[in-house]
């Protein structure tokens, strides 16, 4: 009877590692050799020019490059800091409440129902410069008689996205943070009241070390997720104009899928995969910090 | 006397603020879905009108109307896309859910050698931006065949969803108290009775919001699909949003139209497991 059997937690891990290495693993090692090589999709040929890190160079010496690093780099890390301080607020003002909370709750979901795609079209919408809500509600309050060039102008075709990308993210912060303040124990709120504590304090003190698990839940959620804000940009501006709010995803997909230049697609690809990595990984140790602290880890 | 009256205004002006600050912040989450709904009853010379039309004169329901009605000639197959979506989302939402319970059980109640490198490595997978993937998927499906079809969008979204379906019910197993499950194998459960009768009742509410994440992401997923569908046949509704673009108009009637068919499910399947995702996320008190 006793044959050599595979512990049970790798029987149980397994449909998940074959799924994740048929999937992800092998078209990503694909990619990887492909960046290495000028493979263009015209000319499938060029798949088996082995080219070194040409691609690479290319990548890091190119200054188209290196902008879209920046601003994708300055977005998220501006996104995700005002998503998770709103999301806080907001998990708060609901968490006051007492009277039709859920109503509240279900409410706040609604931006996480929306596609980003979904998000993309309905800010561009928004912020049209012609039949778009915010500029007829600017000009009918009089506030400004011409149009302005939400989506045309560079920095203000930043901030639209900025705003579209917070509309669509900030309820997620806000659910994970409210399930976390519902798991705050009564008894130490309690007792700092009783000792004296100023509702700061409170907060400070107790409330927020029990939550900061689920800030990093939501934050390092986010940060597998930010890529989501390609289709958003993609919709909204496509990287233009010229340029102007070209991101590195919305590059990585010009190249590959407009210029058909896959090999060097993929290159950047991979750069963009490391930068997400980054990311990752930071948020998980933090999570890993903070659930430590409560005795959660395992 | 007079501190108490203080004390009294204080406690209201702060419950004033508190309405005010609650009240502005749901109509900046409501203004932009509603004003979508709005606008898909009401005809394109309105949504155009200069100087604005703040107070619709007609509503109708002829976007609607146009996107059932006109498929074939040249109009959005909405239908079909429909039904893409919904084969496609929850199919790969019931897959991910089982491998992701099986992987979450594996985490939360194993010890094993590498077992946070496994963990990393599985969360690193979900991390690989959609556009990336895309690229080598699409020159991998196209060589199995799988482009264009249910089974190859469905594959792509159980590994999509696994990694976080994963986390999630790990999360949730982590806080049922490990006793519980203990005290029914002393009681003479199996280790899989234990799990079926005592620890799964007591994270369901878990899995299903692990289950409403993994649904709304591949019911919304589009970076991915609209490279790896093609025809009618295959593609989800996020991509039929495009079909209402051409070359330099939009037809915001009838996007809002499909923006409206395409929340309906996600609204409905949310409100309906809320019960369960609310109960689910107050478990965490058991463990404080």
């Amino acid at each position: 009877m006793s044959r050599l059997k595979p512990p049970a937690w790798f029987v149980l891990l397994l449909p998940a590692i074959i799924i994740l290495a048929a999937v992800v693993l092998i078209p990503l090692l694909l990619s990887l050799y492909s960046s290495f090589t000028p493979y263009r999709l015209t000319r499938p040929d060029s798949l088996y020019r082995w080219i070194g890190f040409a691609n690479y160079e290319k990548a890091l010496t190119s200054i188209h490059f290196w902008t879209a690093f920046g601003r994708t780099v300055l977005l998220l890390t501006i996104a995700l800091n005002l998503e998770m301080l709103m999301g806080l607020g907001l998990a708060l003002l609901v968490n006051k409440v007492t009277w039709g909370q859920r109503t509240l709750r279900t409410i706040m979901m609604f931006p996480m129902m929306f596609s980003p795609i979904l998000v993309g079209f309905q800010f561009k919408f928004i912020f049209n410069d012609n039949v778009g809500l915010v500029n007829n509600a600017l000009q009918s309050l009089g506030l400004t008689d011409q149009a302005i060039p939400w989506l045309v102008d560079g920095k203000l075709a930043f901030f639209s996205i900025l705003v579209a990308e917070m509309w669509s993210a900030t309820s997620v912060f806000a659910i994970l943070i409210l399930a976390g303040l519902f798991a705050v124990p009564r008894d130490p709120i309690e007792a700092a009241t009783v000792d004296g504590c100023t509702p700061w304090q409170t907060f400070r003190h107790i409330t927020l070390p029990f939550i900061m698990p689920f800030i990093y839940i939501a934050l390092a959620i986010r940060s597998l997720d930010v890529a989501r804000a390609y289709d958003i940009v993609q919709i909204m501006t496509n990287g233009g104009p010229a340029r102007r709010t070209e991101l590195l995803w919305t590059l990585i997909g010009r190249t590959g899928y407009v210029d058909a230049r896959m090999g060097y697609a993929n290159a950047m690809g991979y750069i963009s995969i490391f930068l997400a990595i980054f990311f990752t990984v930071y948020f998980f140790r933090k999570l890993n910090a903070a659930r430590g602290e409560l005795g959660m880890a395992s | 006397m007079n501190e108490n009256l203080k004390h009294r205004i204080k406690a209201r002006i702060l419950k004033a603020l508190h309405l005010v600050a609650l009240f502005i912040a749901m109509a900046i989450i409501c203004v932009p879905g509603l004003w979508i709904v709005l606008n898909s009853f009401r005809p394109t010379v309105e949504i155009m009108a200069k100087p604005p039309v703040w107070i619709p004169s007609e509503l109708n329901l002829d976007n609607y109307r146009a996107m059932f009605g006109a498929v074939g000639e040249g109009g959005v197959p909405v239908v079909q896309y429909f039904t893409n979506s919904l084969i496609i989302s929850v199919t790969s939402t019931v897959i991910a859910i089982l491998v992701g319970m099986a992987g979450g059980y594996a985490f939360a109640r194993y010890r094993f050698k590498g077992k946070a490198g496994i963990f990393i490595g599985l969360m690193l997978t979900r991390a690989v931006p959609g556009v990336s993937l895309s690229l080598p998927l699409f020159i991998v499906m196209a060589k199995t065949g799988l482009i264009d079809t249910h089974v190859g969008l469905i594959l792509v979204y159980v590994a999509l969803n696994v990694p976080f379906t994963i986390w999630l019910i790990d999360g949730f197993f982590r806080q049922v108290p490990i006793e519980l499950a203990e005290a029914a194998e002393i009681d003479g459960c199996t280790r899989w009775q234990a799990f079926w009768k005592v620890e799964f009742p007591v994270a369901r509410a878990g899995i299903a919001s692990a289950g409403i994440f993994a649904f709304l992401t591949s019911w919304n997923e589009y970076a991915l699909a609209s490279q790896l569908t093609r025809s009618t046949f295959s593609k989800t509704m996020p991509v039929g949003l495009r079909d209402f673009t051409s070359e330099f108009t939009i037809n915001w009637g009838g996007m809002c139209a499909l923006a409206v068919l395409m929340i309906i499910p996600a609204l409905i399947l949310t409100f309906i497991v809320q019960k369960h995702l609310i109960a689910g996320l107050t478990f965490g008190g058991v463990k404080g």
